[in-house]
């Protein structure tokens, strides 16, 4: 990945041939797909926004005498859940829960991340130490280690969301980290150092601006896989409480019934491979856009 | 080689260190009395001292996790708190399954993944290259345990075709264990497959373009040939490293695949133990799947070197 955000600079001349139909067309594929993803996005943060207005009912009133209804029973657009709540309105305000922790967990990953690879990247003394805590971290599966972390903080949503977090820093740190001993050797940096700027404004104004770029496009991902994080961690009873009407919990719920109503776990499943699709697309798009060259490897 | 293996094992050393470290503090950043929380409301004063002391947790805090060191060298991970037996021994009653379904997820994954992404890269702009990746796409978005419900719904609960949860020993016969690990195993190496076959696509498509390529084409080597013999094998070395990861990455998804099957496994215990608060279990499993994470990707890196001759670490 950081290979080919350096290199990119240097191998702009040797793009692959191809014809300018060929080129055109690539590129009107390519952003058509990022074009589809923005709109999902923008649907998604809208319905997230308004429902407190698309909502019939409210996410998390019980109703014993209306369980499991059909779709389009009584007024329940998508049916009732066991405990005879309205499926359509946890559904809608599914949407923030998702749309919040996926954001907390790319905003904990990306600051914190940032903050070790730039100190890892420009101190050499403290580098190979950062960077085993890192390994360390990495030596666990992403979940298991996210599972752990649960174990210890208690069910919350922020504590879903700082688990999430730490489970992706070390790829946002060892990014930068290696961006940025890229930028450490280029005759800007040099040249604020001779200047005598102090460290932290060199870091600051000078090599974190440069490392925006590829950060952004993993935000992109870590968003996406935050969003699918929480709805595993909640599916398997250790997310946010029971009471937050999250997608995960919904299926987690949901699973129980699918003999007698199937329909239950299909509203909130579309709905979060829809939102986590039009993250990926978007994601792609961003890393097309900034970088062609940049290898498809994720 | 040899020299390289035997470096690589020593700068293991420190990172499995770190991992235990991290696992051990895991336990101890816990904000509340573990033992408070094990023992609930009702617990005297003199029970919770009782089994403070029984745990250990009595000790200075360095104490407590050079003992934890001393019988982690020992091949002793604790006793679980719940199930009153060795850590170790919980985890190995279980490991049948997780392991079995990890291998069929894996096969599920490559030979779906890898043959997908051939297909793609020699037929670009096709049907076949567009189709697939859309679907490759639609796998890494949707969550894991999504496509098993979908799964048990329409081949289990619809269809009646297989069993929709539980899971059959070896010992009881290798077809029903089969039947019983088929969809799970699909659950759990489909969205690997999708992420294989986005990546061999991408890597076919670096190598069909280089100039040998041409070279072997101009001199008329046969089209298949030049596909499975001169593409491919240069292909395969990026490759090797994802393909090899594959089993550590779906061990970890196996927790969350068993739990929808409801498979007896490593991964439904960890769940288990997490929600009954069972630390050293949690702590013990924790670990070791940490432990073979590391050490197949020792084993991936190793065999890098044999299948690509032009590395050499010295």
């Amino acid at each position: 990945m950081v290979v080919g955000q350096t290199g990119a600079l240097a191998s702009v001349g040797k793009r692959p041939r191809r014809s300018v139909a060929q080129h055109a067309r690539y590129l009107a594929a390519r952003h058509v797909s990022g074009v589809i993803g923005a709109v999902g996005i923008l649907l998604v943060v809208l319905v997230a926004l308004l429902a407190g207005i698309l909502a019939t009912h409210s996410p998390t009133a019980t109703d014993a005498t209306n369980r499991l209804l059909g779709v389009g029973v009584d007024g329940h657009l998508f049916g009732t859940d066991n405990l005879g709540r309205d499926v359509f309105s946890r559904t809608v305000y599914g949407t923030r829960v998702s749309l919040i922790v996926g954001f907390g967990v790319s905003l904990v990953a990306i600051v914190a991340g940032v903050a070790f690879g730039l100190v890892a990247g420009y101190y050499r003394r403290v580098d190979s130490l950062l960077m085993r805590l890192m390994d360390a971290l990495m030596a666990f599966p992403g979940i298991v280690l996210a599972i752990g972390i649960m174990a210890v903080l208690g069910q919350s949503l922020v504590n879903v969301i700082v688990a999430l977090g730490i489970v992706y820093m070390p790829r946002v740190a060892r990014l930068v980290r290696s961006v940025v001993l890229g930028l450490r050797e280029r005759q800007f940096v040099e040249s604020a150092r001779a200047l005598g700027l102090p460290d932290r404004r060199i870091l600051v104004r000078h090599i974190l601006p440069n490392t925006w770029s590829p950060v952004i496009v993993q935000a992109t991902f870590i968003f996406a896989e935050g969003v699918l994080g929480e709805a595993a961690l909640s599916f398997l009873g250790i997310g946010p409480p029971p009471t937050i009407p999250s997608w995960g919990n919904m299926l987690g719920e949901a699973r129980q019934f699918i003999r007698e109503a199937p329909l239950l776990m299909i509203f909130p499943g579309t709905a979060l491979t829809l939102m986590v699709l039009s993250l990926n697309l978007v994601g792609d798009g961003i890393r097309d856009l900034l970088d062609p060259r940049l290898r498809r490897r994720l | 080689m040899t020299a390289y293996i035997v470096r690589r094992l020593l700068l293991m050393v420190p990172v499995m260190l770190l991992v235990a470290v991290t696992t051990f503090f895991l336990l101890h950043m816990s904000p509340g009395d573990p033992v408070a929380v094990l023992l609930g409301p009702d617990a005297t004063v003199e029970q919770v001292e009782q089994m403070r002391a029984a745990l250990g947790l009595n000790e200075p805090l360095p104490l407590q996790l050079i003992h934890w060191f001393g019988d982690l060298l020992r091949g002793d991970l604790g006793t679980s708190i719940f199930l009153n037996k060795p850590v170790t021994e919980a985890i190995l009653e279980r490991a049948e399954p997780t392991l079995l379904l990890t291998l069929g997820a894996s096969l599920v994954a490559i030979l779906i993944g890898v043959p997908l992404g051939i297909l793609s890269a020699v037929r670009r702009g096709s049907l076949v290259d567009t189709g697939s990746m859309l679907v490759a796409m639609l796998g890494i978005s949707m969550p894991t345990f999504w496509i098993g419900l979908n799964l048990i719904l329409i081949f289990a609960v619809t269809l009646r075709w297989l069993p929709a949860q539980g899971y059959q020993p070896l010992a009881e016969g290798f077809g029903s264990t089969v039947k019983y690990l088929l969809l799970p195993s699909i659950t759990l190496g489909a969205a690997q497959a999708a992420l294989l076959a986005r990546m061999t696509r991408s890597m076919m498509l670096e190598v069909l373009s280089e100039d040998y390529i041409r070279t072997a084409r101009a001199k008329g080597v046969l089209e298949r040939r030049v596909v499975l013999r001169h593409a491919l094998h240069n292909a395969f070395i990026p490759l090797v490293t994802v393909i090899g990861l594959t089993f550590a990455v779906l061990m970890g998804g196996a927790v969350i695949t068993e739990q929808v099957f409801n498979i007896p496994g490593v991964g439904r215990l960890l769940v288990q133990a997490v929600l009954r608060r069972d630390f050293p279990l949690v702590q013990g499993i924790v670990l070791t799947i940490a432990f073979l994470y590391v050490v197949i990707n020792l084993i991936v890196d190793v065999l890098y070197v044999f299948l690509d001759p032009r590395i050499r670490y010295g």
